[in-house]
């Protein structure tokens, strides 16, 4: 059986399969799948939120969650607002996804100039009117943080959940993710468990490793999925003993054979894969030999639906879990090319049977998840007086995946050695008072020159 | 200046500038609890090869990640030799 989904079966109908043991918990509540059938956490409020475009901008992911059950297949649009969004960009992203009503879990004066504010709840109540479905929603997901406004990416729940396959019903699965739900990778883990009527355990910002390590054990967690940055920071804790997953899986950054041969020696019997996906192209592929980077033969036909070929050395995708379009004025750009191809910006390489992924095209570098453009670093180092040009670029690193260096070149060389670690202190110190500390060169190269390209732009190479 | 103690050295000068509070720290403590997050450890590593000359968590075919700080000062006192 195919737990594929038909057009006009909403989220809330597949929890009606879920078995009464089925949950979704986080560090404070649980909330019962099958509750969710005929109760409503959203004070039956449905009939006033029925057709309109829904941002949905809760605290917590599990009344996020909650919502989004609820409302697909009754609002026109829900929006998910992932928890680290500048407060600046509210407003842009409010009037792009024309927004007029937004769902909170506590005081929200932010969005006090929307027509209308409900309030989600862990606490399920019975339902008294029986607000059917009736509406294909738009699922609407941010991009992950770069510079600007995040571009708002316009899915259906059918294309998000393309890529999941039917699950043989054998031992009971409990789901949990080191993600934020609210993001691509998390809400494919968020949408697995619903699907197959699993419970899920949510993650919780700031929470200790240990503690949530001890909370995935105490709910016999069989199913895991995180970055390899995530992956790396469980396998470096002593407590990474409380757990024992039947199925590891990384996405969202390279998975290198380094944390791939880690995670088979600290789980010698589970299923081991490094998904890649984006939210803009969905899930493209899973690798499940246990080795870094993937096979050629992806490339030849289309595999579960998902085409892939390569155009001046990035990864492009025609998929239907693939977005549809972009939302909002801002970075409103086709989102496919005229062949129904999206643009990962991925760069990958072939050695031997396998390509494999060499950083983001334009030198996008990711740090632990969280995206860097070498230029905004290299314009704060670019300030010093002493500093006639610089190169950011990313170095490898098996705890981050990569950290931010830079090599400076200086207007004069500076006479002594003692000099040179002054200055490095002094451009370090610049850095800190202007930049996230993520963005902070780890280390700086004085060099006495840097390549430049015939277009005049600084040679930047992959990794 | 030991191995280990030009790492507690340069863990210090991290958490310092990641604004951090360091542990008291012995071989036993595991890294995590340190008072360095990922981003400071992956920061460290970085200064120390500055420093030592070697980056035993990089280079290496099969990367231990190292869980105490024991763990982790002993990965240098190998890669010196």
């Amino acid at each position: 059986m195919s737990t594929a989904l038909t057009e006009a079966e909403p989220l809330r109908a597949h929890l009606a399969r879920a078995p009464a043991d089925a949950f979704l918990f986080d560090r404070a509540a649980r909330v019962r799948l099958a509750a969710l059938v005929a109760g409503t956490s959203l004070g039956g409020r449905l009939a006033d939120l029925s057709g309109r475009s829904v941002l949905i901008a809760t605290a917590s992911q599990l009344t996020s969650a909650l919502a989004l059950i609820e409302l697909d297949g009754v609002a026109r649009r829900l929006t998910i607002l992932p928890p680290d969004v500048d407060p600046d960009h509210l407003g842009a992203l409010i009037a792009g996804a024309e927004i007029d009503a937004v769902v909170v879990d506590g005081p929200a004066p932010q969005f006090s100039g929307l027509p209308l504010c409900v309030t989600c709840t862990p606490n399920v109540a019975p339902r008294s009117d029986r607000q059917d479905a009736h509406a294909v929603t738009e699922w609407v997901l941010l991009t992950s943080g770069t510079t600007g406004v995040p571009k708002m990416v316009v899915h259906s729940l059918a294309g998000l959940t393309a890529a999941i396959a039917s699950a043989k019903r054998s031992d009971p699965v409990v789901w949990a993710t080191f993600y934020d739900i609210r993001r691509y990778g998390g809400l494919q883990i968020f949408l697995r468990a619903m699907l197959g009527g699993a419970s899920l355990v949510l993650s919780s910002a700031g929470e200790p490793v240990a503690e949530h390590l001890a909370r995935l054990g105490h709910h016999g967690v069989t199913h895991l999925s995180g970055t390899p940055s995530h992956w790396r920071r469980a396998l470096m804790s002593p407590d990474i003993g409380t757990i024992a997953p039947r199925y590891v899986r990384l996405s969202g950054e390279i998975a290198d054979q380094a944390v791939l041969d880690s995670l088979r020696a600290a789980f010698p019997h589970a299923d081991i894969g490094h998904a890649y996906a984006s939210t803009e192209a969905g899930v493209v592929f899973a690798v499940d030999d246990g080795r870094a980077g993937f096979p050629a033969s992806f490339f030849e036909g289309a595999r579960n639906g998902v085409e892939i070929k390569i155009i001046d050395g990035s990864l492009c995708i025609r998929s239907p879990g693939a977005a549809s379009r972009y939302v909002g004025g801002v970075n409103s750009a086709a989102l496919r090319d005229s062949d129904g191809f999206v643009d990962s910006a991925d760069m990958v390489e072939r050695h031997g049977d396998r390509y494999f992924f060499v950083g983001r095209k334009g030198g996008i570098i990711n740090i632990g998840g969280l995206k860097v453009h070498p230029e905004e670093v290299e314009a704060v180092i670019n300030r010093h007086p002493h500093v006639r040009m610089s190169l950011v670029r990313p170095k490898r690193s098996p705890f981050t995946g990569a950290i931010v260096v830079a090599d400076v070149v200086l207007t004069t060389a500076p006479a002594v050695a003692e000099n040179e670690a002054e200055l490095r202190d002094d451009i370090l110190k610049l850095c800190r008072g202007a930049l996230p500390r993520h963005k902070v060169p780890a280390a700086i190269s004085f060099v006495p020159a840097l390549a430049v390209a015939a277009t005049g732009k600084l040679l930047r190479r992959a990794v | 200046m030991t191995i280990k103690l030009t790492i507690m050295d340069e863990m210090a000068r991290v958490a310092r500038e990641h604004g951090k509070m360091l542990a008291p720290l012995n071989d036993d403590v595991a890294l995590l609890d340190s008072g360095l997050d990922s981003l400071g450890i992956a920061v460290l590593v970085a200064r120390l090869e500055d420093r030592l000359g070697v980056d035993p968590f990089t280079t290496a075919e099969d990367v231990q990640f190292p869980v105490t700080v024991g763990d982790f000062v002993k990965a240098y006192e190998h890669g010196a030799h």
